[in-house]
């Protein structure tokens, strides 16, 4: 296990350094310069053009630049942007508000999708069932700021149950856009949990344990539901990566103060520094969180063993 | 299992298109032959499977020939007929700058379908041969084809797509074909790991069944091995992927569309006239809901399409 | 977007002092939260032109002149008196007594000392080419030999202070420009030329975490990319004190947003409302008397690069321009909200004269159609525009009325970032005509000619030169009365009509909206509130 874990952790090397080399090639190699139209309608001065590309060292061949890039981040370092705010302390500030956001939109998408899923699988083909498997297949088909503008239109403003945007990221606050960002994958949670309860309801194991004399809901809940929530588990604990970086659109509409409206002004008025760090630490948290969705599918399926 | 396994077959689904497609892998292999003639059979019967069918046709024929539904000219805007409702002369109405939404719907539907299937080709021919190779010869190759998967899978798709797409926007001027090209790219370049990893999984439970040891002990190449029998029996899982991604595809051009740097004028599709209403839904919703609605359809029948070829494909869902 | 003005506006300042005895004791107390962008730049005066940075700087700062909130009109503050007798040294002497928010004095040296620093090569300071008039620049800020691109870096300057700037005693300065530019007075009103405290020089980077300014408002906290604090300075000495006393600035992610919050009574002010909120005039039923208008110093116009054929061709720029109906796309697009403009000097400004343009700014197909005929050319028209700050409706509009109109092919041809756009304008590398819009720096007939199109101005970026222009320009710049200089300009205006570097489209009716909580709350002539209006109900 511990060799398993170190070999996992050691493959993230060569996955973080082409990552961090492949964003940063993107957001500085563009042609043209990034400090123009920094200034209004007018040319920037040349002294501030010249001392822009000096500090982020512009005039280096771009394999320099990573390195010395990379040299600093190894140091924690993360830059500054070329507002002089340290990449590092927006990242710690903007980052937890987007987790709380990711969290709650996981754990709307955990409750739903499964109930419904279960719901769902153990009705197959009843009413329900299809009423499950349509609403879910909608979900699907609808973009993300579709369902984000008409909530905030229909909610926010013409009903007013709730702020229209999110003054304080607190996780009440966050219920919302939560949901919001929750929808696509809710109908995913959903739709794998029924087809493990459907393929797994006549399984050997649930009808021994139904013969035994157990209560069918201690089958359902034990039994049926550990088996059956493995690839859910795995599909959740890859989307906690996903909603983090996805959130640009969510956190637009309601003014979330989190990494995704941060990411977007940083690509927009191209501050390679923050974007190349913002993106890294997400890829990490990815590759971290693969990592532990494996271990996890460890512990649930015994069958499973990590030399 | 071994890690390699595990790391490629349990982390399937990630990403905005994937699907609940993980682990299809295993049980197709025990029915080497007549497996697409059963779940045809098995389709025939299915009404779900035919309505979306149907309507595919139907947006690829829109697609193909426009001029069958509507002869209105799609790039003729006149002010004076702004944001006008649905009427006889223009059955979806105007939009705001007064442009035809009706035709614009109908001719829309070609840059939205090209789109998607390139992008799923795209996917699927790079993703699911790297894959089956991966999976195949294992070793030095599956690691360095895995690292790589990771980078591209580990940046979350939204954001790696706005990065690459302002990266290719900033040479401007562009034409049609090149901003079509350019969302297809990104698409494909941050989507093909899931399909890669889907096949490798397929390859790689698929090589150590009796009828590839058969054929090797034949003294089969080991091209023939791939192409003759590893890539019939490890196509299914890979399949149903991509008829799901299509429809996931065609909703993250809409995404891109909305965001500004997706398909952007002279370029017409559903994605770019929902961004364009988006800020007049209260005054014009209709401009706002035929595409929405048209797009919504599409994604639905792709998405319904997968559902049934996989229920098909796979026995213990039928 | 362009730069826009400090405008603390004392004018507005006597109404509110007027009705400072209605004011209640409550209110004093009261806080209010604005909207805001985040600020791209260190909060430091001399380097900062965006919006999201000056709305935070402008109420910290006083500078010598401040432009009234009503009409934009200079009015001295921090100066007591600016004289010249050849519109080529000025003296300046300043009010006594002001103070830093850090109890420290405001001198003459705060003045030439922020100056003389902005101005410095090496600070490598956004505002700098503000101070290019004074005399003793290019020691201070010598040019790079082969741009900032290049590999040779500029030369260090030989000296650190411009020899126009003499401080005299500590409330008098003189100021010697290089060349005498009768409009200089009234220039300085701009945010760059702000003074700066002792404890700047000492502790830069403590200054741009907390900056320390002169303003009616004293710097309290940041939280990058959320808000911004700021609360009354009590010993202000300045007319446009505040009646209220915290300011927040609170950093959206786009105006949708802040209109939504607006609308729920969550945001006090939003000083320019979205696309979404003008669409159908939805804002009169959301906002109902919370609605607040007026008109403001900026136009939108489409720029010709004089680099590119057929664009220097002038029949074809007057057949565009014939072609574009203004009337309609200012009804349909903007509801209104937009007035076609007839000329290049703004309508507020003093000296403006209706009907410069012409005919060739009203819409008339026949004769945009012969005018196209005459020009020759039959290829295709391109619009390129920016489209990240509203400008894909109205640009898609006008390439259509034109294709409408001339009957010949036209494409509006998107940029999705204004920083990509803007480099393009820069390097000259435009495909077609493209947008170009213009917040005047200065409320002066002066500043929307002279900077456009003389030879080699700093925004003349289509590259268009005319001698004649230049040399009304430069005669009207030396002119010794006002009147004679206003006359000057027109004329130089009347060349530009004849030659349409640029075709004006239209000017602003800005419509901003308040929150139920405030009772007045006004928009100043550079499309942000005017803090001193503000009247908490």
């Amino acid at each position: 296990m511990g060799r398993y874990v170190l070999r996992r952790l050691l493959q993230m090397v060569p996955v973080f350094l082409g990552t961090t080399f492949l964003i940063y090639a993107l957001v500085w190699a563009v042609p043209g310069d990034p400090f123009e139209g920094k200034c209004g309608e007018r040319d920037c001065p040349e002294s501030y053009v010249a001392a822009m590309r000096e500090k982020f060292n512009l005039d280096d061949p771009l394999v320099v630049q990573y390195g010395k890039y990379l040299l600093n981040l190894v140091q924690g370092d993360f830059g500054q942007t070329s507002a002089g705010l340290q990449v590092g302390e927006r990242i710690a500030a903007t980052f937890p508000v987007t987790l709380r956001l990711a969290l709650v939109a996981l754990l709307v998408e955990a409750v739903i999708g499964i109930t419904a899923g279960v719901v769902s699988g153990l009705r197959n083909r009843g009413f329900l069932d299809s009423l499950v498997l349509v609403s879910t297949l909608f979900l699907i088909s609808i973009p993300v700021f579709v369902t984000g503008y008409v909530v905030q239109l229909v909610f926010g403003l013409q009903l007013g149950w709730i702020s229209p945007t999110v003054s304080t990221p607190t996780f009440g606050n966050l219920i919302v856009p939560g949901f919001v960002l929750a929808s696509l994958s809710m109908a995913y949670v959903t739709r794998l949990t029924r087809a493990g309860i459907a393929e797994n309801r006549r399984a050997d194991y649930v009808r021994t344990a139904l013969a035994k004399g157990l209560p069918t809901n201690r089958v359902i809940g034990v039994h049926l539901l550990r088996n059956s929530l493995i690839p859910v588990i795995t599909f959740l604990g890859t989307d906690l990566g996903a909603f983090l970086g996805g959130a640009i659109i969510t956190e637009g509409i309601f003014n979330v103060p989190g990494i995704g409206g941060l990411v977007f002004r940083s690509i927009l008025t191209k501050d390679g520094a923050m974007v190349t760090g913002l993106v890294t630490v997400l890829v990490l948290v990815y590759l971290l969180m693969t990592l532990l969705v494996d271990l996890l599918y460890a512990v649930l399926d015994p069958r499973i063993r990590y030399d | 299992m071994t890690d390699a396994v595990a790391a490629g077959g349990l982390t399937a689904v990630g990403g905005p298109a994937g699907g609940p497609v993980g682990g299809a892998g295993g049980g197709d292999a025990d029915k080497p032959r007549g497996l697409f003639d059963d779940a045809w059979r098995e389709l025939r019967g299915r009404p779900l499977f035919w309505v979306s069918v149907a309507l595919i046709l139907l947006v690829v024929l829109m697609a193909a020939v426009p001029q069958l539904f509507t002869s209105a000219d799609p790039t003729l805007a006149q002010l004076s007929r702004s944001r006008q409702g649905p009427s006889a002369a223009a059955w979806f109405g105007y939009d705001n700058q007064g442009y035809d939404i009706y035709a614009r719907v109908i001719h829309g539907a070609r840059a939205t379908i090209v789109v998607g299937l390139l992008a799923t080709v795209g996917v699927v021919l790079f993703g699911a041969s790297l894959g089956l190779l991966a999976g195949f010869y294992g070793g030095w190759l599956d690691a360095v084809v895995s690292r790589i998967a990771d980078i591209f899978v580990g940046v979350p798709f939204v954001l790696g797509a706005i990065v690459i797409l302002t990266t290719l926007n900033a040479g401007g001027g562009a034409g049609a074909a090149r901003i079509v090209a350019q969302v297809v790219l990104s698409i494909s370049v941050l989507s093909w790991p899931v399909s890669m990893r889907i096949m490798r999984s397929t390859a790689i439970a698929a090589k150590q069944q009796d009828y590839v040891k058969a054929a090797r002990s034949l003294g089969a190449g080991t091209g023939r091995i791939i192409t003759k029998h590893l890539l019939p029996n490890c196509v299914a899982p890979v399949l149903v992927y991509s008829t799901i991604a299509l429809g996931a595809f065609v909703g993250a051009e809409a995404t891109l569309s909305y965001l500004g740097i997706g398909l952007r004028p002279p370029v017409v599709s559903w994605g770019v006239m929902i961004s364009a209403a988006k800020d007049y839904i209260r005054v014009a919703p209709h401009a706002l809901l035929f595409p929405a609605g048209f797009l919504t359809a599409t994604v639905l029948a792709f998405v319904m399409l997968g559902d049934a070829v996989r229920e098909a494909l796979d026995p213990k869902l039928r | 977007m362009r730069a826009r003005l400090v405008a603390a506006a004392t004018g507005v300042a006597l109404v509110a002092a007027g009705c400072g005895a209605a004011e209640t004791t409550g209110s004093a107390d009261a806080g209010i939260t604005i909207f805001n962008t985040e600020p791209e730049n260190p909060l430091v005066p001399g380097n900062t032109t965006e919006t999201g940075g000056s709305r935070v700087l402008d109420p910290l700062f006083t500078g010598l002149v401040e432009y009234r909130g009503e009409d934009a009109q200079p009015a001295n503050a921090m100066a007591e008196s600016i004289e010249t007798t050849d519109s080529k040294v000025f003296t300046v002497k300043l009010k006594q007594g002001w103070k830093f928010h850090d109890g420290s004095p405001v001198t003459a040296k705060s003045f030439v000392d922020a100056w003389n620093w902005t101005a410095y090569g090496p600070n490598a300071t956004q505002g700098a080419t503000f101070f290019s008039q004074i005399q003793g620049y290019q020691d201070v800020h010598p040019a790079d030999p082969d741009g900032p691109d290049g590999p040779e870096k500029a030369p260090t300057p030989t000296t650190d202070a411009m020899s126009g700037l003499v401080v005299v005693d500590d409330h008098t300065f003189t100021i010697t420009l290089s060349e005498a530019f009768s409009v200089f007075p009234v220039t300085v009103g701009y945010e760059v030329f702000a003074p700066l405290p002792e404890a700047f020089f000492k502790d830069r980077a403590a200054f741009e975490a907390a900056p320390i300014g002169n303003g009616p408002f004293k710097f309290v906290s940041r939280q990058p990319g959320a808000e911004i604090k700021l609360t009354r300075y009590d010993d202000y000495q300045g007319s446009d004190k505040a009646t209220f006393k915290d300011l927040t600035l609170k950093v959206y992610q786009s105006r949708e947003s802040a209109y939504a919050d607006l609308v729920a009574n969550n945001l006090d002010f939003l000083e320019e409302l979205p696309p979404n909120a003008l669409a159908g005039k939805k804002y009169e039923s959301d906002l109902g008397d919370r609605v607040v208008q007026r008109e403001t110093l900026n136009n939108q116009t489409i720029a010709f690069p004089f680099y590119l054929k057929p664009y220097d061709n002038v029949d074809l720029r007057r057949a565009i321009s014939m072609a574009i109906n203004r009337e309609e796309i200012t009804q349909r697009i903007f509801e209104g909200t937009r007035k076609p403009a007839d000329g290049w000097v703004h309508p507020l400004m003093k000296g403006y004269t209706p009907g410069q343009c012409g005919e060739y700014c009203t819409y008339n197909p026949a004769k945009a159609k012969e005018s196209f005929q005459k020009s020759g050319y039959t290829g295709e028209i391109l619009l390129l525009s920016n489209t990240d700050g509203g400008h894909q409706e109205w640009a898609e509009a006008v390439a259509n009325s034109i294709k409408n109109t001339l009957g010949v092919e036209t494409r509006f041809v998107p940029s999705t970032s204004f920083g990509e756009f803007r480099q393009k304008v820069n390097a000259h590398e435009m495909t077609g005509m493209y947008r170009s819009g213009w917040i005047a720096d200065y409320p002066s007939i002066q500043n929307w000619l002279s900077p456009l199109f003389r030879t080699g101005a700093s925004s003349n970026d289509g590259l268009y030169s005319n001698p004649a222009f230049d040399a009304k320009i430069a005669e009207a710049d030396k002119a010794t009365s006002e009147d004679e200089a206003i006359k000057l300009y027109l004329e130089a205006e009347r060349i530009v009509a004849q030659d349409m570097p640029s075709i004006p489209l239209w000017t602003q009716n800005t419509i901003a909206g308040k929150s139920n909580r405030l009772k007045v709350a006004n928009l100043d002539p550079f499309r942000t509130l005017d803090v001193p209006s503000v009247e908490v109900g």
